[in-house]
């Protein structure tokens, strides 16, 4: 089974790297992408037996090492 | 115990350390104390009065600085080394693992302009009762070098504000003059922060290198005072703690 786990900085974190590519976008004329916020795609191959116990799992792996709740948040898809 | 042992520093190594050898070398050579590189995987300190977690890329700083090597096995001695109290100082790399070890608040982001910051910057020191600061005197300027890519230190507001009320902000980034403004600030932290401590103030994290700042030869050895300061807090009253502390971890 696939989970999908998207980590990004929380709204209120100012994102360095978001800006500059938001920047890079604005010279190369795309002037209509207003923001953009970068972040972490992660893809697990997980063994379970059902989608909540493969999300369940993911959101456990996500707050214990691939997301730091100080800055980040993530979203957890699932694919069965 | 006895009087005028050496004080007995360990530098924990992890895969990606790199400037532990700058801390065993500060230490033994030029502080004339006893040293200890551990590595990593040992789940022991080697009996040590003070823990210096060295600066770095630990683990190629893969998936976020600090991140996978607060899991290291050495990491539970550490946080059971600062729980009792014992002083443990992290520095650039080891300041991001502390946080992310949870024994500092906060968290890092890249420098606010993505760039590498390698210079000479000032720091004025806010808090000398801590044991790495306790032979400063407040609003001392100390010139070392720092060295990193994500130093960029944030906490949320409410945070920020317990940091500052419980006067946990060590070092702040300052003009050669002890001014603090945005202009002397290199890269985005929050309240020009470049060091903290936690409520208890013995667990020390900053960005700038004192161990790499510790002979004039080197451009500034005003870093020297840190290594000094924890060296005189231990023997005022934490050398006898850190010997109890040992016997009772080889019952």
């Amino acid at each position: 089974m696939k989970a999908r786990v998207f980590v990004t900085l929380k709204p209120s974190v100012f994102d360095p790297q978001g800006r500059t590519v938001a920047e890079a976008l604005h010279t190369l004329g795309y002037t209509s992408v207003a923001e953009v916020r970068q972040g972490k795609y992660f893809e697990l191959d997980v063994r379970a037996g059902s989608v909540e116990q493969a999300r369940a799992l993911a959101a456990e792996v996500a707050d214990k090492l691939l997301a730091n709740p100080v800055i980040e948040s993530y979203r957890i898809e699932v694919e069965p | 115990m006895t009087p005028g042992r050496p004080v007995r520093f360990a530098v924990v190594v992890f895969p990606g350390s790199n400037c532990d050898h700058d801390a065993y070398h500060a230490v033994k050579h030029v502080l004339g104390e006893a040293v200890d590189f551990v590595w990593h995987k040992e789940s022991g300190l080697h009996g040590a009065d003070v823990v210096i977690l060295p600066g770095g890329f630990s683990h190629g700083d893969y998936l976020r600085t600090g991140a996978i090597a607060r899991f290291s096995p050495v990491m539970a001695a550490v946080e059971a080394f600062a729980r009792d109290g014992g002083p443990v100082i992290g520095i650039c790399n080891g300041f991001q693992v502390l946080l992310e070890a949870g024994l500092l608040p906060g968290a890092m982001l890249r420098n606010r302009e993505l760039k590498f910051r390698c210079e000479h910057v000032h720091l004025r020191v806010e808090r000398p009762d801590t044991p790495f600061t306790s032979r400063c005197t407040e609003g001392q300027i100390l010139r070392m070098p720092i060295a990193h890519g994500e130093g960029n230190y944030y906490a949320p507001p409410e945070v920020l504000t317990a940091l500052e009320t419980r006067r946990q902000v060590v070092f702040r980034y300052c003009d050669p003059g002890g001014g603090v403004s945005d202009a002397s600030n290199p890269n985005g932290s929050v309240h020009n922060i470049a060091g903290i401590c936690n409520a208890a103030r013995n667990v020390v994290g900053l960005m700038p290198h004192p161990e790499r700042a510790c002979e004039a030869s080197l451009g500034s050895d005003d870093g020297l005072v840190i290594l000094e300061s924890v060296v005189e807090s231990l023997g005022r009253s934490g050398r006898l703690a850190a010997a109890v502390r040992r016997a009772e971890q080889t019952r």
